[in-house]
This record gives C-alpha cells, structure tokens and sequence, in this order.
C-alpha cells in the first residue's frame, strides 16, 4: 500500500515575476533589473572569465567555446525541428578541412579562411544531408552520425588532404586574446541570435514541423526548405567551430571528425536542459573544463560523460537552466496536507 | 454544365502493395458547389483526398486543377494554387497555441503578402479567423495550448488552416466525425457561409444527414471503386448503394 502523502510541494511564481511580464516590465528599474539581470551576469561574468584563468585554462575555454556552439546547433535541431543530428563532428571536420587547406594551399589568412570556410562548409553539409532529411528521430541521428566515420575513410584511404598525418604548420591566431575573445564573441552572437530567430515566424514554423509535418505541408508550406535552412544554421555555427579549431591547433587531420564532437553535445544539451538553447551552451562550458579536469582517466572519460547523462535524465530531467529558470522565477514551500 | 470544372480526376487509381485502395476513379467538382463522396469504411475517401492534394502519388491517372496538370505535384505547391484540406485525424500543433496554429499557413507564400506582416500584424489575422469560426475573442481559448482544446475547437482549427490560405476549393476529410449534434449545428452555417464566399468544397463524410443539407450531388465509393454519382434521393435508392451501405440479403 502506498504512503500516505503528509505534504507536498507547492511553488508559486514570485511576485515580480507576475509584475514584470510582458509591457509592464518596463515600468521602474527594479522590474527591468529583475529580468535582465541573469542574461547581464552571463554575458559580463563570461567576458570576464579569460582575465582570471592561467593560459592552460584559457585554452580549455576556448574548446569549451566551440563545443558550446555545437550543442547550441544540436538543441536547435533537435527542440525546434525535431532533428536528432549527431553530426557535430562532421560540422567540425569540413570546417576544419576547408579552412585549412585555405590557409596551406592558397596561403590566405585565418581572418579569411574562416569565414569562407564556415559559410561553404554548411553548404557542403546542408547538401549531405539534404537527402536523409526527411527521415526524423533516430533515423537522422545515425545518417547523420555515418558521415564523419565515411569522411575519415575516405581521407585515409585516399591519402588525400595529408592522409592520417594531417597538415601542419598552419597559421594560428596573433595572441591569446584574440583566440578567446573571438570564440566568446561567436558564442554569444550565436546564441542570442537562434533565440531571437526562434521567436520569429521561422522559428514558429520550425516548431510546427516539429509537431507536425503533414499540417506544415499542407498550410502550403515547402518543409524541405525550412529543415534545410535550420540544418544550414546549425552547420553554419559548428562549420565556424572547426574552421577556428584548426586554426587554435595550427594543424589539421581525421581527429577533427572525432566522435566526440558528436556526442559531447548531447551530453552538454541534456545536462543544460533541452530546449532552452542557453542550457546547452552553458552545459558545454561547464562539461568541458570538468572533462578536462578529469583528463588523468583517460578513456573512461567517455563513461563519466555517460554518468552525466544519466544522472540528469534520472534526477534533473529538465536540466540546469531550467532549474535554475524556476528557483529564479518561483519559491517553492513544503505545505501541509 | 457548361463550364469547365474547377477540379478534375481523369481515372486516378492507388495500390498499396496488394491492396487496391482507390482503382481508376473519375471525378469532377465546378466552382461553388459542396460535392458529397460517401462510402463504407474502407472503400478509398481518404486515399482519395490524399491523391487529389498530392500527399500520396498516384499509380495511374491526371488530376486537374483550374486547368492545370497537378499530377504528382507536392502537397504544398498544390496547397499554394488554392487546393486546400483538412485531416481526418486533426494534425494541430500541439504545444502552440490555437492562435499560433494559423499563423504558420499564413507565412506560406500564398498569403504572405497580403494578410498581416510584421509586427504581430499576423497574431491580429490569425484570432480575426478564430473569431469567424467561433471561437470566443476574448475568452481565454485562442491563447490555450492546441493540445488542451476540445475535439470541436480542433475540427474548426483544421478548418481555419485552409481558411487562412484563402483557398478556393477545401476538401473536408470527415470534418463531422466525432462531433456532437450541437457542435454540428454550430458547424453546418459555417460552411453554408464559406460557399457562398464562393468557396467550392468537397466533403468526405459518414453522417449522411447533415451531408444532405449541404450537398446536391453526391458520389458513391466501394472497394476504392466509384459506384454511382447523383443527387443525393436518386443515389440512395441505387440497388449497389444499397448493397454496400446495408449489404444483400440473404434468401
């Protein structure tokens, strides 16, 4: 026989939650505090971060930057489209690969091989998945989790692109400064850019290809072109990543479509909390330097991040921004029955 | 008539593996009419709306729209020239709300242009429809959740989906099904509104009835095949009508 419950759990939304919706949020300067004041803190306290880190963390910020943005992409696809796509590392390789050669072959700067490299790069990916999208769920995730794997086979059977040794010696960033701020810069450009565009009809008939397909088709509207566009933006941001990794590294090859490229963002995406877009980017920029912290283990890395995952799934299945979202917006008090 | 019909189906036919869904059916719909297809469960409707807006290919078989080829277009090219549907199992969105339903057939190119722009302009369009269909303006329904609505609310929802998109001809796919007497009589004076908007429509439906005081012409569908086409008291006293309705009897 179950327990009889004595109490339960009552939350109720804070008092200036309630003043400062909509219009009246503008009204005094306690309400515009209060609901600008957390987006403040993690713009200014992430700005601020490369000033108190020593340079081996610094650089570790700067991949957790650009895991940040792929899980950025990866909640985009995956909570407005209903695209599961583990093709992070397939965003990174061609970014990788197409900047770099720029830079070895033509010998251009980063400060152009960058830009070309993330805009022809989500070309190059929104046309490989052009065909398989379609398919939704975990159809698309494993399509879209087959493309790195074949990219490595090819570059290593062909021995094209300087084979399994890679290319080194390519140009790197002026200073450190630059590296960070640059990945920061990104990084919050990105993301406050997908919540706008999320909150824009686009976004409102993405989310309706989410929930149904055939009702978007016939509301007369051309599904094919919309997904591609969203697997356009989400490539164009992880293009970016491994166009500016190859560039930190000064050096490119088959790492760049390393698996977990692919699977750190979902761990980040669900530890930040699905769907709210500013969860994945701070899921990445905490896993990643706890990941690193953790770099002794070596492979059995791969088990904590699984650890992770399952931790949150089962005890925090809303994820962190959104817990946090709620203590913000809400008290909670414990109430007799 | 005289003039040419709005919508044609030259001998369109569907199989599916074995079955024979819909198997060399001819039809015609002209401008302002309500074209009644009935059928037993089964006998291709579906199958056949599905065929006409391009949702499944056909096997064999042209379909006409204003005089247009439309065979083997996609859905939402066909959806963008005036040729609009509703679902039989509703298809809203669930986590937007009813308003929000609208406002995505009313980004599609058709209408794009002229109803609503920026600014919320199409959140204003979008409840003005709502309001049409008779949900309460300043209630708080069109703001629910798709998700939380009633059964009547989502028909009219589907409904409103092809009136957003100015449509010229809507093919209701069972749009009474599920309702209650009530929420039918709410519904029968909407339609009787849109065609005199000069709306043409098609309706599959199982409520023959209601159906009658629509439609004056009627077609009758078995085992994907059409069996008979008239005016609704002539068809139902069709020997093979009567056969596929109540089935033969026994002697």
């Amino acid at each position: 026989m179950m327990k009889k419950m004595e109490r339960r759990k009552k939350r109720l939304d804070r008092s200036i939650k309630v003043r400062s919706e909509g219009l009246y949020g503008l009204s005094s300067w306690r309400e515009m505090t209060y609901m600008l004041l957390p987006g403040a803190l993690f713009l200014v306290g992430l700005l601020l971060l490369p000033l108190v880190l020593d340079m081996y963390w610094q650089k570790v910020l700067c991949g957790a930057c650009i895991y940040a943005l792929l899980a950025l992409g990866f909640d985009f696809l995956a909570s407005w489209v209903g695209l599961v796509c583990l093709g992070g590392a397939l965003f990174i390789g061609t970014g990788g690969y197409i900047s770099g050669l720029l830079d070895a072959k033509l010998g251009l700067p980063a400060f152009f091989s960058i830009p070309i490299a993330a805009v022809g790069g989500a070309f190059i990916c929104t046309l490989c998945l052009l065909p398989c999208l379609r398919l939704r769920g975990i159809y698309f995730a494993i399509i879209s989790f087959m493309f790195p794997l074949f990219a490595v086979h090819i570059i290593v059977a062909l021995n094209a692109f300087g084979g399994t040794e890679g290319i080194s010696a390519l140009s790197i960033f002026p200073n450190i400064w630059t590296e960070q701020y640059l990945a920061l810069a990104v990084v919050l450009i990105s993301l406050f850019a997908i919540r706008r565009l999320v909150k824009e009809d686009f976004g409102l008939i993405l989310r309706g290809i989410k929930d149904n397909e055939q009702a978007v088709r016939a509301s007369g509207i051309n599904i094919t072109r919309y997904k591609a566009a969203a697997v356009f933006i989400a490539a164009l941001i992880g293009c970016f990543g491994g166009a500016y990794l190859s560039h930190l590294y000064g050096w490119l090859g088959v790492s760049l479509f390393a698996m977990d490229f692919s699977i750190l963002p979902i761990a980040a995406s669900v530890m930040g909390g699905m769907g709210s877009l500013a969860g994945p980017v701070l899921g990445a920029l905490i896993l990643t330097p706890l990941s690193e912290a953790l770099r002794g283990f070596g492979q059995l890395r791969v088990v904590l991040y699984c650890l992770i995952l399952i931790g949150f799934m089962v005890y925090k299945p809303e994820g962190l921004f959104n817990y946090l979202k709620r203590k913000y917006h809400q008290f909670e008090r414990w109430e007799d029955l | 008539m005289t003039e040419p019909p709005i919508l044609e189906a030259k001998g369109i036919s569907k199989s599916f593996g074995g079955i024979q869904a819909v198997c060399n059916v001819s039809l015609k719909l002209y401008k302002g009419e309500i074209l009644g297809v009935i059928g037993p469960n089964g006998s291709g409707k579906t199958t056949l709306v599905n065929l006409i807006t391009g949702f499944v290919s056909a096997n064999t078989g042209e379909i006409f729209f204003k005089g247009k080829d439309i065979t083997g277009w996609a859905p939402h090219k066909i959806t963008n020239l005036g040729l609009t549907r509703t679902f039989q199992v509703m298809r809203p969105y669930h986590s937007l709300p009813a308003y929000k339903n609208l406002v995505v057939p009313l980004n599609s190119p058709r209408v794009r242009g002229t109803r609503g722009g920026k600014f919320g302009d199409r959140d204003t369009v979008a409840i003005d429809i709502l309001e049409e269909l008779g949900f309460e303006r300043d209630a708080r329904v069109p703001y629910k959740p798709a998700s939380t609505l009633p059964l009547g609310y989502l028909k009219r929802l589907e409904l409103g989906r092809c009136i957003a998109l100015k449509p010229e001809v809507i093919i209701c796919d069972e749009i009474f099904s599920g309702l209650s007497m009530s929420e039918i009589a709410s519904m029968i004076p909407l339609l009787e509104k849109l065609q005199k908007e000069g709306i043409t429509m098609m309706m599959i439906e199982h409520r023959l009835r209601e159906l009658f005081r629509l439609t004056n012409r009627l077609v009758v569908m078995n085992f994907g095949e059409k069996i008979a086409e008239g005016i609704p008291g002539e068809i139902m006293k069709n020997q093979e009508v009567k056969e596929a309705y109540i089935g033969t009897e026994i002697s």
